[in-house]
């Protein structure tokens, strides 16, 4: 069985923490993985840097645009995570935008990605048409979970088709807004968050964008499956360094 | 083969609807809404009522005698230069605008490279009395201080993008970023054939006025509707998208695209998307762009800020992978002495843009009997600064 859904069958609330790889520095990327897996991290996304980050805020643009300076390429982080498994075992989702995907090939990228132990990507601007008709074919061959997102706007009908097509997790986009954006959940949120609940689709969901600390990774988590913190991390990382991350999981958890 | 939008939102290859699922229900119901409502006849009175009184359409059809007598061919200038706001970013914003209200948005958005566009926003949400939001690069933002200003004027809100490298394709992202962030009530008009499906189409059918009113006014010179040749100059490729339009099925028409080669196609620094581009995915859209190996998204450089733009609309993307039209490179001296020479022998001073594509005289010969269509996209009162500089005048 894929770890993704190994660990979406596990009792407890599962949560999950996006980093962009290159940075702070090219080399931190096999060492934050080591660093989150061992302060409890349930499942983490690899951010692939893009030029062009359409659907993040400043911070991950910031940390996208660094991570690229510091040379960060496709095939950089493919040769770092080479033997990321003879360390971490927790489930490992690869999310970038679609055009580096697309340059390195997106069945080559299926094939690494498999070889080295990935289980799933999330490519925000795949559409899920697209992917049906040209590429889930490919992502079954090699085993990878592809994941989709879901807005407030999105309409029912919308959902159910994500959720038959979905074989891992949904994406729960908190609230209309880019990345990082966010402050704090509300009324509107919260009703968001039932509402979905209330449809009791086949695929869990879990919530990313505006989670950044204990209280609204319990909000994000009173009825999905999890939550997803990146901006907040990297800001974290950013002020304080990699040798820090279990304290900032350890504000998260408790 | 077709040369125009299939069904699925695509030329041949290119085009479709790369978005975050945010950006979904605005562009899906843009997607289903579009066609029928530019074919309500109060749609069209509408819009054909503000292109004639408003922006002053038709645009003139010239012939230009001494440009034609120096190139022994007979040269037409589609003369969108005299539009109001003085280009043909107006036709498609009038039309957009129109579009949202129907819609029923209440707050437009817009990107802005040289200004162009957003002061043709900015002008349509004063005449329509709706909020604007105009994003443009902090390099630009210094670069083009009188649009600024005259969007200002106008009652927009400039924005800085300081993403990036600052310029126009920064300020594309933060408006897209805007439009995630205000689902229910905004219109993003953008600027360009470019962008998700319908943005592409929709954008070339309000720019279609152009060839329509050239296949009229030219039965009229001519006793034909159909020219030789049409050229125009590709950044996006919105004027060039309107002026083929009309003439994309009937290959008898020969279509000519100039695009930006800054300071030549292998200096490095150049905006020649089709000669230094690969098929990927560009705000939204599959065309051809200019990348690295990585398909990291690369900067452009040209002289004109309007045609300073890393990818081209999917349309001219299949016109040129299917040789439809012939793309030629145009180098920013290139583009200076033609607009000089435009305006010494014909008393109109062009906008670089439109330089570009007049430069194409000199690069390529045409029969005496040849009748050349050149869409004048817009005037030079912008560049003046440019034009100064470089000529030391």
């Amino acid at each position: 069985m894929n770890r993704i859904n190994k660990a979406l069958q596990s009792d407890k609330k599962l949560l999950s923490i996006y980093f962009t790889a290159g940075y702070p520095e090219l080399k931190n990327t096999i060492t934050i993985l080591e660093h989150l897996e061992q302060s409890g991290v349930d499942l983490v996304e690899i951010g692939l840097p893009f030029s062009d980050p359409l659907a993040d805020g400043p911070t991950i643009q910031a940390s996208s645009t660094q991570a690229l300076k510091n040379g960060m390429t496709t095939e950089v982080l493919f040769e770092q995570l080479e033997n990321i498994r003879k360390t971490v075992s927790i489930p490992l989702i690869i999310m970038g935008y679609f055009n580096p995907i697309l340059q390195y090939g997106v069945e080559a990228f299926c094939k690494q990605c498999q070889a080295i132990g990935i289980d799933g990507l999330i490519i925000p601007d795949l559409p899920i048409d697209v992917y049906q008709n040209e590429y889930q074919a490919i992502f079954e061959r090699y085993g990878l979970i592809n994941v989709f997102l879901i807005t407030p706007q999105t309409s029912e009908k919308r959902i159910r088709y994500i959720d038959s097509v979905s074989n891992g997790f949904i994406y729960m986009v908190s609230s209309a807004a880019t990345t990082g954006k966010t402050s704090g959940f509300g009324d509107m949120q919260m009703a968001y968050f039932n509402r979905i609940s209330a449809l009791q689709l086949n695929t869990p969901q879990i919530v990313g964008f505006g989670i950044k600390d204990n209280a609204t990774f319990k909000q994000a988590t009173t009825y999905a499956k999890g939550a997803i913190i990146g901006s907040a991390f990297i800001k974290h990382l950013n002020e304080f360094g990699i040798e820090k991350i279990d304290t900032f999981i350890k504000t998260i958890r408790d | 083969m077709s040369y125009n939008i299939n069904n699925n939102g695509y030329y041949g290859k290119f085009g479709g609807a790369y978005i975050p699922e945010m950006l979904y229900p605005n562009v899906e119901e843009l997607r289903q809404n579009y066609i029928n409502i530019m074919a309500e006849p109060d749609f069209q009175e509408e819009f054909q009522q503000l292109l004639k009184d408003y922006v002053g359409r038709p645009s003139p059809l010239y012939f230009a005698k001494r440009l034609s007598e120096k190139y022994t061919t007979k040269i037409y200038l589609k003369r969108e230069d005299l539009n109001h706001t003085g280009a043909h970013k107006i036709n498609n914003t009038i039309g957009q605008i129109l579009m949202a209200k129907r819609l029923g948005k209440t707050r437009i958005i817009a990107e802005t490279g040289a200004g162009q566009h957003g002061v043709a926003t900015a002008t349509v949400c004063a005449l329509m009395g709706i909020k604007c939001v105009v994003y443009m690069g902090e390099v630009d933002i210094k670069r083009q201080a009188p649009n600024v200003a005259r969007m200002k004027m106008l009652g927009a809100t400039v924005v800085p993008a300081t993403s990036g490298s600052k310029t126009l394709k920064d300020a594309t992202n933060e408006a897209i970023r805007d439009w995630i962030s205000n689902p229910t009530d905004t219109h993003y008009i953008i600027g360009s054939v470019v962008g998700p499906h319908p943005y592409p189409d929709m954008v070339a059918r309000f720019q279609s006025v152009i060839s329509e009113e050239i296949q009229k006014q030219l039965l009229k010179h001519e006793n034909s509707s159909n020219p030789d040749y049409v050229i125009a100059c590709v950044g996006g490729g919105s004027n060039a998208a309107g002026a083929f339009y009309h003439f994309l099925e009937d290959t008898n028409v020969k279509l000519i695209a100039a695009e930006a080669a800054g300071h030549g196609i292998d200096s490095g620094e150049s905006a020649a998307t089709s000669a230094l581009g690969r098929e990927g995915i560009i705000h939204g859209s599959k065309t051809l762009l200019m990348q690295t190996l990585d398909g990291q998204i690369t900067e452009p450089y040209s002289i004109s800020a309007g045609l300073d733009y890393p990818g081209v609309g999917p349309m001219h993307a299949h016109l040129y992978d299917s040789g439809r039209a012939e793309f030629i490179s145009v180098t920013d001296a290139d583009a200076m002495k033609a607009g000089l020479e435009l305006c010494q022998l014909e008393g109109i001073i062009p906008a670089i843009e439109s330089a570009h594509a007049l430069a194409v005289f000199s690069k390529k010969q045409f029969k005496p009997n040849d009748v050349v269509v050149l869409c004048l996209s817009g005037r030079g009162d912008k560049d003046l600064d440019n034009y100064i500089n470089y000529f030391n005048i």
